[in-house]
């Protein structure tokens, strides 16, 4: 009767499992999008099979005891305990079903290490608690830019409906050509960070002060999300991963394109700009990029040692050391550098701070920020 | 073994006013300056219940907060605190002080000795935890809260913490100790103070499964000191051990901490499967099969535990022949782990089964831990993990192992022992009751995490993208019905305490190590005070 139950609770999980499967609820792998996830899919089924047969075999064992020798049946024990031949036997057997298993896996192994000859090279960084991404060699060879979480504050407090992509959309996507072998390098500018993309089949850890890498070949046009999955602090679960697979043609487009506003914003970037702007940006990019630690007013997280920024010495002392501070981070904080936005960017986001919450440190102009660069 | 019954054991009573004041201190003293391995035991087991309380109460939170997307009721910093606190305290408060009091209660029964080697290091192991738990729990306190790193205490993100990181690495520090301490109690009593006939290789299998745990502790908790002593200097004194601008290497600390990590999974496990190769043959009233093999697997698995650290690794980068090498090593496991099984499942071959409380939660480990171990091989494949790691298939896959492996062998323990420890049967409706429940809400929290993780879910987020939801409501569902399980397992055990009818000499019809064949029921406070001769 024991053993029925059992059976009972078993068949009851496995009806909701169909149920949600019906329902077209997440249960499974991706869909494939690279030979290699495709390599990993098929290893798990293979394995996944032989599982659900040994399983079946050894607790079809088991229950049968649990059924036909029981007490109540008033079945006798017999006293045998020990089988040289059958233990023999169960120690080879599962030992050669592992080399069956072993060998395959090999083979996928060997093939996901292999990063050599890439079409296209890309430094993946990562931020607490963003993406940076920085095409090394190839086409679009020098595009650099950051990405971040695009899904608002207000949908993650439950204060607007969430979208369709919740958590899982950036301002800047990782944009890469079909068909062609990627070579992504991982490392991390403040703690450790992973880098997935499941659809690829390609994971990494982005380490601080060391390079990884990983590849993969798109064979799927279209946008594959995905999310940081090493925890690297508060905001770990708000980095998503955003990768846009094109056309080799509209790839080329892209590249072009990014190119040309690049280097508008390069002319512009050192361009004076009146207070109102600055404080306008300014207030954009510290939503974006600062608030996550520093507070939407100014006062800090003191969970993170994220100093209150609202009457801060840096903030309204000298503007040089204010600079200095964002342009190299802080050692040993989570304060990294973030040289990587633009000079504009920087003087407008260091004037807001300056000038919101009380504090009145005076303006910072894009000259001033290219001058601290080193 | 046969059941010679030794008069000596039970003629204790009798005389006992011969000696004069011999008896415990009462009230609290009793149990603070307690020598006695049995109180010292009982300390244990209460201690590791309100640390899984503790622990719970935070997974509630944790899958409270996971009830549905967005934020509610925690921010993402205290749910970081969180999930860490409750991984340290259910391993190093709850799961391996619980399998120490089994230890210390039954060892000496088992092997028929009077009690541990050393009374007095005994009462120092149980004591440092209540000092260790509340540096623990103080931490929450201290500015910035308790360290929200994760379990696994990665650097550097644990450079970036508040004091309570300092306070966490004490704690470790003193549950280290505490556990090395044991460990040393526990290896020299079962070399030394055997009764004469009582040969190792006729040693009750939970006591050989409990020596090989020993070593394992010996040889793996100071391992995870020194990695949290690197940290700690890190932190304060200008090291770089994990720091690459300083020469340092973060990698280094992962490689070091599953040089503890791996073997720490063994020292949860194998009391537990100690605990099950005496309750299975007991309910069986047969022979446990295969004894000399479950002694050989058990000796197997905790040598090659010292292997395969690096497959909680594959994503950090490792070379091809590193990846290939902790592939086939940690997979080469699953032989000796396969041989236990089938030991268990062949033990009940032809037995004469009943199905007491004990017995179904052996059964019910019996078969969750296999589908935690046969997730274990699936993440063992390199490639396939490099899909799964970090998502929660790893976290399913992990509570297989800790909950229905552990905690169940656990739970079959309580009620297998608690007769002989208190005289008193427990409620048999009830133990059935808590067993199905348990057995029903785990699967409810655990076995929707399998799909998340395939669905490509992270471990350790706070709040998640809209398709995880369904999964995410089941298994916080489940996780307060398994909560409330556990309130009836106190009741059941209280209920046992006060108002329990008397246990038979015998309760379990198969049983026949020392402590059931030697022994009156309930033990008196001092047994063995003359070895037994065991022929």
């Amino acid at each position: 009767m024991r053993g029925t139950k059992v059976i009972q609770a078993l068949a009851g999980l496995a009806g909701l499992a169909i149920c949600a499967s019906a329902h077209a609820i997440e249960w499974y792998f991706r869909e494939p999008g690279s030979k290699l996830a495709a390599d990993v899919d098929w290893l798990h089924q293979l394995v996944m099979w032989l599982i659900i047969v040994i399983f079946a075999v050894v607790f079809g064992a088991m229950f049968y005891a649990c059924y036909a020798h029981r007490k109540s049946k008033g079945h006798k024990a017999e006293q045998f305990h020990e089988n040289t031949a059958v233990e023999l036997v169960w120690t080879i057997i599962p030992a050669i079903i592992l080399v069956a298993i072993a060998w395959p896996a090999t083979k996928v192994v060997i093939a996901q290490k292999d990063t050599s000859a890439p079409d296209l090279t890309i430094k993946v960084t990562g931020y607490q608690w963003k993406w940076g991404y920085d095409y090394v060699k190839g086409e679009g060879e020098g595009i650099s830019f950051l990405s971040t979480l695009a899904t608002p504050r207000a949908q993650i407090e439950g204060r607007e409906p969430k979208g369709e992509h919740y958590l899982l959309e950036v301002d800047n996507n990782l944009v890469v050509p079909l068909g062609k072998k990627i070579r992504v390098i991982t490392t991390a500018a403040d703690v450790v960070h992973s880098w997935w993309v499941p659809s690829f089949g390609a994971k990494q850890d982005a380490i601080p002060g060391f390079l990884r890498d990983l590849w993969f070949r798109p064979e799927k046009t279209g946008v594959f999300r995905s999310q940081c999955v090493e925890l690297c602090g508060k905001e770990h679960g708000f980095m998503p991963i955003v990768v846009e697979v094109m056309s080799a043609d509209d790839y080329t487009k892209w590249v072009a394109q990014f190119k040309e506003k690049a280097a508008k914003s390069a002319a512009a970037d050192t361009r004076a700009l009146s207070t109102e702007d600055l404080m306008q940006r300014g207030a954009k990019i510290y939503q974006d990029t600062c608030v996550a630690c520093h507070g939407a007013k100014g006062e800090g997280s003191p969970a993170i040692k994220a100093p209150a920024l609202a009457g801060s010495k840096t903030a309204t002392g000298p503007k040089e050391a204010h600079i200095d501070t964002v342009l190299q981070g802080r050692a040993n904080t989570a304060m990294q550098s973030f040289k990587a936005l633009g000079n504009a960017d920087l003087a407008a986001v260091i004037t807001y701070e300056r000038n919101s919450w009380g504090n009145k440190g005076g303006e910072v102009q894009p000259a001033e920020v290219a001058a601290h660069r080193k | 073994m046969s059941a010679v019954v030794d008069t000596h054991g039970h003629g204790h009573e009798g005389h006992d006013h011969g000696h004069g004041h011999h008896g415990p201190y009462g009230g609290i003293m009793r149990w603070i300056t307690t020598t006695n391995h049995k109180d010292i035991g009982t300390l244990y087991l209460w201690f590791s219940f309100i640390m899984f309380s503790v622990g719970g109460v935070m997974a509630l939170v944790i899958r409270t907060e996971l009830f549905t997307p967005g934020l509610q009721i925690v921010n993402p910093d205290f749910f970081n605190q969180m999930t860490t606190m409750h991984g340290l305290i259910m391993v190093f408060g709850a799961i391996m002080p619980v399998f120490v009091g089994f230890a210390n209660w039954q060892i000496p029964m088992m092997i028929g000795a009077p009690d541990m080697a050393f009374a007095r290091l005994n009462n120092w192991s149980f004591w440092l935890l209540p000092f260790a738990a509340t540096l623990l729990i103080l931490s929450f306190f201290m500015p910035g809260g308790a360290p929200g790193v994760g379990w696994t205490m990665y650097s550097p993100l644990t450079v970036q913490m508040g004091i309570g990181m300092d306070f966490t690495i004490f704690a470790v520090h003193l549950l280290g100790m505490s556990s090395i301490l044991g460990s040393i109690n526990i290896i020299t009593t079962i070399l030394n103070m055997r009764a004469p006939g009582m040969t190792l290789m006729r040693m009750p299998l939970f006591v050989w499964t409990w020596l090989i745990t020993a070593y394992l502790l010996v040889a793996a908790m100071p391992v995870l000191a020194g990695a949290v002593t690197m940290t700690l200097t890190d932190r304060h004194f200008g090291t770089s051990f994990f720091n690459a601008a300083g020469g340092g290497d973060p990698v280094l600390y992962q490689h070091i901490f599953w040089f503890f990590g791996h073997p720490e999974v063994y020292i949860i496990a194998l009391p537990g499967f100690g605990v099950i190769s005496q309750v299975i043959p007991a309910f069986s009233r047969k022979p446990l099969f295969g004894y000399a093999s479950m002694v050989y697997a058990t000796s197997a698995i905790a040598i090659l535990s010292f292997i395969v650290w690096a497959h909680h690794m594959y994503t950090v980068g490792m070379p091809v022949t590193g990846q290939l090498f902790f592939m086939y090593a940690t997979i080469l496991i699953a032989v000796p782990t396969g041989v236990k099984v089938f030991n268990w499942v062949t033990t009940m071959w032809k037995g004469s089964l009943t199905f007491e409380t004990p017995m179904l939660f052996a059964c019910g480990f019996l078969f969750m831990f296999t589908l935690g171990g046969f997730t274990g091989l699936v993440l063992a494949l390199v490639p396939i993990d490099i899909q799964l790691h970090d998502t929660y298939y790893v976290v399913a896959h992990f509570h297989y192992v800790m909950v229905a492996g552990a905690l169940f062998a656990a739970f079959a323990g309580v009620y297998f022992w608690i007769p002989k420890w208190t005289g008193r049967m427990y409620n048999e409706t009830l133990g059935k009751i808590h067993f199905w429940a348990t057995l029903i809400f785990f699967n409810m929290i655990f076995f929707v995490q399998h799909f998340l993780g395939m669905a490509g879910m992270p471990r350790r987020i706070p709040d998640y993208p809209l398709m995880f939801e369904t999964w995410n409501r089941i298994s916080t569902i489940g996780a307060f019905g398994m909560g409330l399980a556990q309130i009836l397992f106190f009741y059941i055990v209280l209920d046992t305490i006060r108002n329990g009818k008397p246990a038979p000499q015998l309760p379990w019809e198969g049983a026949d190590s020392l402590e059931w064949t030697h022994l009156p029921t309930p033990v008196p406070y001092h047994t063995f005070e003359t070895q037994p001769v065991i022929r």
